[in-house]
């Protein structure tokens, strides 16, 4: 007999799809990308932080040789500002961004002429001759400043957020403690390997508009697109190429994106742009940037009965795609893993200033939540004298309350906690990590003088926004397999996944399948990547698809075969009968040729996110002499419902956490005092090396599989950053002895040494 | 993050690049050795020098020789050739520990030892070596060689006593006795970035007291330099931690820190001290 199903391929560390290209140097990233004929585009930024434009003189740009146009916004006048995403939002769109300044230069970086020349080099030099009067005005550099004047009669205050449930003043009345902080995160954002990348194309005779580099949300930059140009959504097509990292910030709809596509048309000729690292870190987004003035009303045990959190959000120059999501999300999820039963309150100041517009980082609203609940954690153990862990047990939402719902609203749907237990995943890391010696082993070190100490946070992550995805496979003569995705892979292993679910659905090799993503020429709906959803919406959506396709396989090949379908399993490609053995068989191929086409769609429909959940530990060393911080060790625990490929899982929870390390000790966007940034490039901006982060040690658990998707499915981009600033800022405060410390990331040697030495 | 435009030059003897020096060097022209200061800062177009003068090709400039009991290191010499000790005794394995330092392996395996002299960057850990160990700069232009001791050498932040048209060919360490020991320590936020505060400190015992002090400084201020209140906290002193607090107090008394956006003057001083006591201690070991 035959044996079925022979091959799982769901839950093994298979090898990535994506890798021969990369590793031996044939990837095609955006600054591969060339068409016969195309120009280079330079864009031309303001030098001010603030200030009316009064003039913008081009002549002697426009005269250098080679340059074939150079642009302000007064050449362009029919093209809008830089739309929402989710739609237009009346109250909001005077805060969007021109796609070339117009009337106001509101940050250094701020994109204000384009040059467009036969090759870079001349573009560059043409920008150079872009000279501009600029009457100045004085910079608003802090969110928490009094609001000034936008334009005429609006202020920089765009909106206030709130979200909040029962009686927050009874609450605090009948508190027995009342514990407040104040506490900030820096401004810092995902710095991708590859710089973005932008190139347009126009096929006059087909009228087809192509945008190529893009990343992370194919299909709804493709619709951004046509409805700020006026086009059919079918006269306009995005591909994405290889892409050296995301993190939120990379492929949402920028200025230059708009520009590449309007000259390409206007120009005749393609069009490429690639940003240079210090127009990547003045121009695009930054993000994190938050003020809590946080307060607790806590029970003699512990317990938090309410919490009341102002906000203030530094929004930068405008609002961008995202609009104001990154602050309604941090109001939505502060609560994290806690139960907070009586009331909870947050308001936030949305406020702009003259810096880097932002939007989402990796974890966008909890990297930043996390700190401050945990840091509110700890410092409501030390008032009470208890212990800290006991305080997060004290307080966590336990598994007999799941599925747990909170009146609180992420992404626009209310929060249901979907599973999990909290309290076991802890307890397997305390056992793992030998608490209680881990302690004690620290405390003797601290004793011989060392400053050394243990931090810890606790926090649930969410993924897989829905509300739909769909996905089509297709078999050719030959048995290949193509899953034709609007999905987007920003290096996570996209490819690999989708190939593993539908591998072990249809009965064949996962080597033997191809995974289509970010191409709207080939699928006409798609989610991309992002908030944590690729793999529980598109594998879901990927599933159903190839279970769809091995019913139609079975049904052709019983035909053939002719055999009841009963009888019949599809084993590496081949369709065999399972009640004989040595049986007729039949290839996917052989059946796809037989029946003309094998394909089939499959849908994914989801009403609410996932929500993982797990915690952080870090272990640090500080030297009072520099104020530096050495992290000696960091573990997490995750629970993510169902590992596809528990490897690449363990890859993207460490890189996280290299990215967390960088916001919590390393990553500053700073300003002087006229608005100019001071981190420009990689010798000011600190991103962590090899050198800074340690191994991460990770306990990935699957006790928790989300009963959402049959997968169970919960997603694994945003865990390995979240709980870093929390665990690092309890860590440091263990070490030097100084609870509550840490009151704002990143925990700079120079901010640390002061609070060090003002304690002495 | 393109070059503005500059006209290339390729000498290839020391009389033909200071005769293309003196041409073009009043034209803004620039010497190009390992590049790796100047041509970020031309990416940046910060600087836009409309000449380059490439001396890579100059063979008689990659010398590294010890002669008259100094060590010559050529004006092409890599930092990478101080990973191995050049020098017989206590300087070889000096510029060995503070080579490691300096940047990242492919910065030096292209950076030069002169060229960071030149640049006079206050983080760079040769500007430091050269004023602890009192190097002299062999200058060389059309009009012919001066030797310029390193005290005179540094005089402000990128600024020296160089002249326009002048070619730094060389600079001369002085040997050091068997027993002379140094001690180094850096500090950065990571490992191979600019420092903040950095010393580099050598003596001798004598009778189990510390003579022939040299305690240098640098990141912290505008130029590297000895730091005469420090030696003198050390000098006829024993070796002991009383004596080294009180130098490293003394150091970060006497200087006059940096300030700026984003390192405090009052942040720096209380490194040199961390600085200067670490590197005695390491000197002592």
């Amino acid at each position: 007999m035959n044996e079925t199903r022979a091959v799982k391929w769901i839950g093994q560390s298979v090898e990535r799809l994506e890798d021969p290209p990369l590793v031996t140097g044939r990837g095609r990233f955006a600054g591969d990308i060339n068409f016969p004929n195309q120009l280079h585009m330079r864009i031309v930024r303001s030098n001010h932080a603030h200030g009316r434009i009064l003039s913008i003189d081009t002549d002697a740009a426009r005269k250098l040789p080679g340059v074939v146009a150079v642009w302000t916004s007064a050449d362009i006048p029919e093209v809008p500002p830089i739309d929402f995403r989710e739609g237009p939002i009346e109250k909001l769109a005077p805060y969007r961004q021109p796609v070339l300044a117009t009337g106001m230069v509101r940050y250094v970086g701020d994109p204000v002429a384009a040059v467009f020349a036969e090759d870079a080099y001349v573009a560059e030099d043409a920008a150079d001759l872009v000279t501009m009067e600029i009457q100045e005005l004085p910079p608003l550099l802090s969110a928490k400043d009094a609001p000034a004047e936008f334009s005429p009669g609006r202020h920089t205050e765009a909106d206030i957020l709130r979200q909040g449930y029962g009686d927050i003043d009874a609450a605090f009345q009948k508190a027995h403690t009342i514990v407040e902080l104040q506490l900030s995160v820096g401004r810092h954002s995902g710095v991708p390997l590859e710089t973005r990348g932008a190139i347009g194309r126009y096929d006059a005779a087909r009228d087809m508009l192509q945008l190529h580099g893009a990343a992370k949300v194919p299909h709804r930059n493709q619709e951004l697109i046509a409805r700020m140009l006026k086009r059919k959504l079918t006269s306009v097509n995005v591909f994405e190429s290889h892409v050296g990292g995301g993190f939120g910030i990379r492929g949402e709809l920028y200025p230059e994106d708009i520009l590449v596509c309007v000259a390409a048309m206007r120009l005749g000729r393609p069009v490429k742009w690639i940003e240079d690292r210090r127009e990547h870190l003045i121009a695009a987004n930054h993000s994190r940037n938050q003020h809590h003035k946080v307060r607790a009303a806590v029970a003699a045990d512990g317990e938090i009965l309410a919490i009341d959190d102002l906000i203030f959000h530094d929004q930068g120059a405008y609002v961008r795609t995202h609009a104001t999501r990154v602050a309604m999300m941090t109001c939505g999820v502060l609560p994290g893993p806690y139960r907070v039963p009586l009331a909870y309150r947050a308001v936030c100041h949305f406020r702009l200033t003259n810096k880097t517009p932002a939007a989402t980082y990796r974890a966008p609203g909890r990297f930043e939540t996390s700190f401050v609940r945990e840091r509110l954690v700890d410092a409501i153990a030390h008032k009470l004298k208890l212990d800290p862990i006991e305080v997060r047990k004290r307080n966590a939402v336990t598994v007999a309350e799941m599925p747990f719902k909170r009146p609180l609203e992420a992404l626009g749907e209310e929060i249901h906690f979907d599973s999990g237990d909290y309290h076991k995943l802890l307890d397997r890391m305390l056992k793992e990590v030998e608490w209680e010696k881990l302690n004690a082993d620290l405390a003797r070190r601290r004793a011989n003088g060392e400053m050394v100490g243990v931090g810890f946070a606790m926090f649930v992550e969410k993924a897989g926004l829905g509300p739909k995805d769909g996905v089509n496979i297709l078999v050719d003569s030959t048995g290949a397999i193509e899953v034709v995705t609007g999905g987007a892979s920003l290096g996570q292993g996209f490819e690999t996944v989708m190939a593993q679910v539908a591998a072990e659905m249809l009965g064949v090799d996962y080597q033997r399948v191809s995974v289509i993503h970010g191409q709207t020429d080939r699928i006409s709906h798609g989610i991309g990547a992002h908030a944590s959803r690729a793999t529980v919406m598109t594998a879901s959506a990927t599933r159903v698809a190839a279970l769809n396709l091995r019913e139609k396989a079975l049904a052709a090949a019983a035909e053939l075969l002719q055999a009841p379908v009963s009888a019949l399993d599809i084993v590496n490609g081949e369709v065999v009968r399972t009640d004989r053995a040595g049986g007729p068989s039949i290839s996917l191929g052989q059946v796809a040729a037989a029946h003309g086409k094998l394909e089939a769609e499959g849908w994914h429909h989801a009403e609410h996110q996932v929500y993982p959940y797990g915690n952080h530990l870090a272990v640090v060393k500080v030297d009072p002499g520099t104020g530096g911080v050495t992290v000696e060790r960091y573990v997490i625990a995750y629970d993510i419902g169902r590992a596809i490929n528990p490897t690449l899982v363990k890859g993207q929870i460490a890189g996280g956490c290299a990215q967390g390390l960088g916001g919590a000790l390393l990553e500053e966007f700073t300003y002087n005092d006229n608005g100019d940034p001071l981190s420009v490039t990689f010798a000011d901006y600190l991103l962590p090396t090899v050198r800074e982060v340690p191994d991460i040690e990770i306990i990935l658990t699957e006790d928790a599989p989300s009963p959402l998707n049959p997968l169970g499915i919960k997603g694994a981009g945003e865990s390995g950053i979240n709980g870093v600033g929390a665990a690092i800022a309890s860590a440091i405060d263990n070490a030097i002895g100084i609870p509550g410390a840490v009151t704002q990331l990143p925990v700079t040697p120079q901010r640390l040494k002061a609070i060090i030495d003002a304690k002495r | 993050m393109k070059p503005a435009p500059f006209q290339y030059h390729a000498p290839r003897t020391i009389e033909e690049a200071v005769a293309t020096l003196a041409r073009v060097a009043p034209d803004d022209g620039r010497v190009l050795a390992g590049g790796q200061s100047l041509v970020p800062t031309m990416a940046f177009r910060l600087a836009r020098p409309r000449h380059l003068v490439d001396i890579n090709g100059v063979a008689a400039l990659s010398r590294l020789v010890v002669e008259n009991g100094k060590l010559c290191i050529g004006a092409t010499v890599r930092h990478a050739a101080f990973e191995r000790p050049v020098a017989k005794g206590p300087l070889g394995e000096l510029l060995r520990e503070v080579v490691r330092h300096i940047a990242h392996k492919p910065i030096r395996a292209r950076g030069t030892f002169c060229g960071s002299i030149a640049h006079a960057d206050p983080a760079s850990e040769w500007c430091l070596v050269a004023a602890a160990l009192g190097a002299e700069m062999v200058a060389r232009s059309a009009r012919g060689e001066r030797v310029i001791p390193a005290k005179d050498f540094f005089s402000g932040i990128m600024t020296t006593a160089l002249q326009e048209g002048e070619l730094l060919t060389e600079v001369r360490l002085p040997l050091l006795s068997a027993d002379t020991r140094f001690g180094f320590c850096e500090f950065n936020r990571r490992a191979g970035d600019f420092a903040i505060a950095m010393a580099l400190v050598t003596f001798r015992l004598k009778n189990s007291a510390i003579i022939e002090p040299r305690v240098a400084i640098s990141g912290a201020e505008a130029t590297p330099r000895r730091i005469a209140q420090a030696e003198t906290a050390l000098d006829s002193h024993a070796p002991d931690a009383k004596t080294f607090a009180a130098a490293a107090d003394a150091a970060a008394k006497a200087i006059d820190p940096l300030d700026d956006e984003n390192t405090s003057a009052d942040y720096r001083r209380g490194l040199v001290r961390t600085v200067v006591l670490r590197a005695l201690e390491r000197a002592a070991t």
